[in-house]
């Protein structure tokens, strides 16, 4: 055991000393009271080490088997988007002294990830129109259904209705979650690209804990939040919105239209798209759920001196303290994401956050235009902001197929989840310039007509 | 330089921006031709103004008001605060990696998933468990993830089994995940070698026990050295064993979860694989299952198809999603990375280093405070304050005046089960002269527990601010910034 790893600082010299202090002969000797008949023999079976150069060169090898968006302008979003991310935002969460840091146990030595937390509480708060908002969640759906099991225990009722027009994923995982705590899902199904109110109404009884819906819904169409809260409220249950905080730049606040619990994903805000993860949840609540949210909170108070100071508090709620009687098993979260969409947003600021949702209504409302103006059905009925679904008379993973070949990423298939087939989701951020719309209409045109 | 205390609310103005946004090169579109009033924001949410160089200097003013392993020596026990290499760091960023989205065609995305399925590969090497998910996002979620399919696996059997065993000195997520899984938590007492009692085992276990969650080496950085004889208790009783792969930077390479009998394991990647903590988080919490529970693992399963790699969700007996997508894909990249770094010998080295610094570290401070338990220990080790209670200066105290050293603090006050506890974890990453220091510091605040103890009761003060009212914090909660104060 010498130091041939440079991860592992250890001279012969430093272990001799060591063994020397323990009074023993060999390393060996420290893991003896793990039986003989559970001990490794030889060596892992995985492969061997590789330099750091011979190392990069493979990374690079790997990751460039990937066709990536600054190659290939992409038309996928369905709750993953490619917007921008500003150049500081990985400025600021490269510095080591944010993630290298663990949980601020500590606030003396941690008052830089506390007070970056607090202004991301804040932050949250001002877009979701909330009191009150957490510190970060594992990611939308995750958070959702933290939300839908909150709302079941708050209300101690069984059942929640769970719009179709929610992200098939999170209803997958509002699926798996509910059967570890033993509550029913019950999906309310669609009006065409909207939650069907009607139905919904029917749907609801006093045994419901919540109605949740998503704002822009799957289909980037934007639900009538005010009608859904007379429906919830009607029974008595709560209203949780799983909203896209860029929308929320000019989509009147779930707060001020009767959401009890907002939750959803910062990733178009700072964060990359990274095949999927890590991203970051939020979790934001009424000043009367306070004291029921899941995960850390950062709250402001004084030193001896009197001085402002941050603190993880109200942490009575938190599995460390309550164990087995805690609502929520969650512990680490995703704090440097947290940071990096707080950093986005300052970034942004008040008025260019808003000029970057505009960007997406305008590039999706053009690219719809353009399409029905080549005859293509734009399905929604319901306005959308940065996503929309186009029926196209070929199977979409021909016409996907297609676009590839032309070094582009076609849109989302509906077929699988909702057995819409022939229909896409097509999703355009600020990202995508007037000529890569135009080239992708081009391209669907040519093979439809050709 | 004066000394920066703003909020960046505080600091904006408006009119600044610190971005830009490209003009608009198609139509423009009025709103309110769009959507109705009432779904109009009429309020802009008040996001902070400020340039792009106010913008820097306030994160780098927050980030040298913040301790990482960067800055020093972090032994926060059960938290494995090893050093977070760069090179793991530039290789997430590659825009091959970061630039992707989960639900291109999978032609286009191969070298993703070459990656994660060799990393489940190496992942179930390591645990010696014969699948691995990588869904998870953190070791909580891993917990529940598990116990999930503990609880199909049951299902599938026509039976129903409600209890859940956890040591006393367990995480307090393990009891917190039975819960969130639906089970019932029963907890088992630590004889006086810190480990699971026998005894008192068998009298807990019946045809009613799911499964036992275990950490070990356990949170006492003890190593449960009846774990075959645990198992079979156990098992004979039809009941699974979880391993909570917390402590798992102690045997890697020595042993396997799998040889100890465990049915299940989680690992949790930001701790024995370095990715990094990021101030709470991001992490993740791969899950590995022995053959009987492949079926029960979350969906999609990456998996190999002749040349090419797949998503496949037609598993009828899967517990289903458990999260968005495949996983923390940025966080993985950067586990597989270390992984290729070290290889199976670098792996064994590194347990072999960091059992080997936990032991000469505690070694060095036994003489000054109470070590209750005399075994070796393994990647961590606690110590009581018991002693300098009764001087009337406690762990807390101690652990704020190591502020004042320049070191972060050992996770204090758990386990449970030790009083005025401080379990200490230096990491094989950790050279001998920087435990050499710590030892020193340590003794020195022993010294001044005798000798000065107001110094001690009175720390930290060298740090920016003072001891926080936690109290006023929880009493008058203030959550957010509100203009109007």
């Amino acid at each position: 055991m010498t130091s041939t790893y440079r991860y592992l600082p250890d001279t012969k010299q430093d272990q001799k000393e060591m063994l020397a202090l323990l009074m023993i002969s060999s390393v060996d000797e420290l893991f003896e009271d793990v039986p003989k008949e559970i001990r490794l023999e030889g060596e892992l079976n995985i492969p061997d080490a590789l330099s750091e150069a011979l190392l990069v060169k493979k990374m690079h090898q790997l990751s460039s088997q990937n066709k990536q968006a600054n190659q290939y302008p992409i038309f996928l979003g369905a709750g993953t988007y490619d917007h921008y991310i500003p150049s500081v935002v990985n400025h600021v969460i490269s510095r080591s002294e944010f993630y290298t840091a663990y949980t601020p146990y500590q606030p003396e030595i941690s008052q830089g990830e506390l007070q970056a937390i607090f202004e991301f509480q804040t932050m949250v708060c001002e877009l979701t129109g909330m009191d009150v908002a957490n510190s970060s969640m594992y990611d939308g759906p995750t958070s959702l259904a933290e939300a839908a099991s909150l709302a079941v225990m708050s209300t101690r009722r069984s059942k929640v209705v769970v719009s179709r027009s929610v992200h098939p994923e999170s209803r997958a995982i509002l699926n798996t979650v509910s059967g570890g705590l033993d509550y029913t899902v019950e999906e309310a199904v669609l009006d065409g690209d909207i939650t069907d109110l009607k139905k919904l109404q029917e749907q609801m009884d006093q045994d419901t804990a919540a109605v949740i819906v998503q704002y822009p819904n799957f289909f980037g169409s934007i639900e009538d939040l005010t009608k859904i809260k007379k429906i919830s409220e009607e029974k008595g249950a709560l209203f949780i919105v799983s909203a896209n905080p860029l929308a929320l730049a000019l989509l009147e606040a779930p707060g001020k239209l009767g959401a009890d619990i907002v939750t959803g994903d910062m990733q178009p805000l700072g964060i990359p798209m990274s095949f999927g993860g890590p991203h970051c949840g939020y979790f934001a609540v009424k000043k009367k759920m306070m004291r029921k949210v899941p995960g850390r909170i950062v709250g402001q108070t004084t030193d001896e001196q009197g001085k402002r100071g941050f603190v993880l508090t109200l942490q009575a709620r938190e599995q460390h303290i309550r164990r087995d009687k805690a609502s929520s098993n969650i512990c680490s979260n995703q704090a440097l994401n947290a940071l990096a969409s707080a950093v986005c947003m300052a970034s942004l600021g008040k008025e260019g956050i808003r000029q970057m949702a505009q960007l997406n209504i305008e590039k999706a409302d053009y690219m719809a235009k353009c399409l029905q103006k080549k005859g293509f059905n734009v399905k929604n009925k319901a306005p959308f902001f940065n996503e929309f679904i186009v029926e196209l008379p070929l199977p979409i993973k021909k016409i996907n197929a297609k676009l590839l070949e032309r070094s582009m990423i076609g849109g989302f298939d509906l077929g699988n989840d909702y057995r819409l087939e022939k229909q896409m989701l097509i999703a355009v951020t600020e990202q995508r310039t007037k000529e890569e719309i135009d080239q992708f209409v081009t391209v669907l045109e040519a093979m439809i007509n050709g | 330089m004066a000394e920066y205390n703003e909020l960046i609310f505080e600091i904006s103005r408006p009119g600044r921006i610190g971005s830009s946004l490209p003009e608009s090169d198609v139509e423009k579109v009025d709103l309110h031709d769009k959507l109705p009033a009432h779904l109009i924001r009429d309020l802009p949410a008040e996001l902070p103004e400020v340039s792009e160089l106010q913008l820097i200097r306030h994160y780098t003013a927050l980030s040298n008001k913040n301790h990482g392993i960067d800055n020093g020596f972090y032994p926060l026990g059960s938290c494995t605060m090893k050093y977070n290499p760069k090179i793991n760091e530039d290789v997430a960023r590659f825009e091959g990696f970061s630039r992707i989205h989960p639900y291109q065609p999978i032609e286009t995305v191969q070298g993703a998933l070459t990656l994660l399925y060799e990393l489940q590969e190496d992942l179930a090497k390591v645990t010696g468990m014969d699948a691995v998910t990588l869904q998870p996002s953190a070791g909580a979620q891993g917990e529940w993830t598990g116990l999930m399919m503990v609880k199909a696996y049951f299902a599938q059997k026509g039976e129903k089994r409600t209890k859940v065993l956890v040591p006393d000195s367990a995480h307090g997520t393990n009891p917190a995940s039975a819960t969130v899984a639906g089970f019932k938590t029963v907890t088992i007492p630590s004889n006086e070698d810190g480990l699971v009692d026998l005894t008192e085992l068998r009298k807990h276990v019946d045809h009613d026990t799911a499964a036992l969650m275990l950490t070990n080496p356990n949170t006492l950085g003890l190593f449960e050295k009846d774990i075959v004889d645990i198992a079979k208790v156990i098992h004979e009783a039809g009941g699974l064993l979880y391993y909570d792969g917390a402590n798992a930077n102690a045997i890697l390479g020595k042993t396997t979860p799998g040889k100890m009998g465990f049915d299940i394991v989680h690992l949790n990647l930001h701790k024995t694989f370095t990715t990094p903590h990021g101030g709470g988080g991001p992490g993740a919490g791969p899950v590995g299952v022995k053959e009987k529970l492949i079926p029960y693992l979350p969906v999609p399963r990456i998996e190999k198809e002749n040349d090419r790699y797949v998503l496949n969700s037609h598993h009828p007996l899967s517990i289903g999603r458990v999260k968005g997508y495949y996983g923390n894909f940025g966080i993985l990249v950067r586990a597989y990375t270390y992984i290729r770094t070290m290889g199976p010998i670098g792996l064994r080295q590194v347990s072999e280093s960091a059992v080997l610094h936990a032991n000469y570290l505690r070694k060095k401070l036994e003489p000054y405070f109470e070590s209750p338990y005399s075994q070796f220990c393994k990647h961590e080790f606690v110590l009581s304050g018991s002693r300098q209670k009764k001087l009337g200066v406690r762990t807390l105290d101690m652990a704020k005046r190591l502020l004042d050293f320049g070191y972060h603090p050992p996770t204090i006050y758990f386990p449970l089960n030790v009083e005025e506890c401080m379990m200490i974890e230096p990491t094989e990453t950790e050279s001998k002269e920087t435990m050499d220091a710590f030892a020193e510091a340590m003794i020195q605040i022993a010294k001044e527990v005798e000798e000065n103890p107001e110094l001690v009761l009175e720390a930290p003060h060298t740090t920016i601010i003072g001891r926080l009212d936690e109290v006023q914090a929880a009493r008058q909660p203030v959550l957010r910034y509100s203009k109007e104060k």
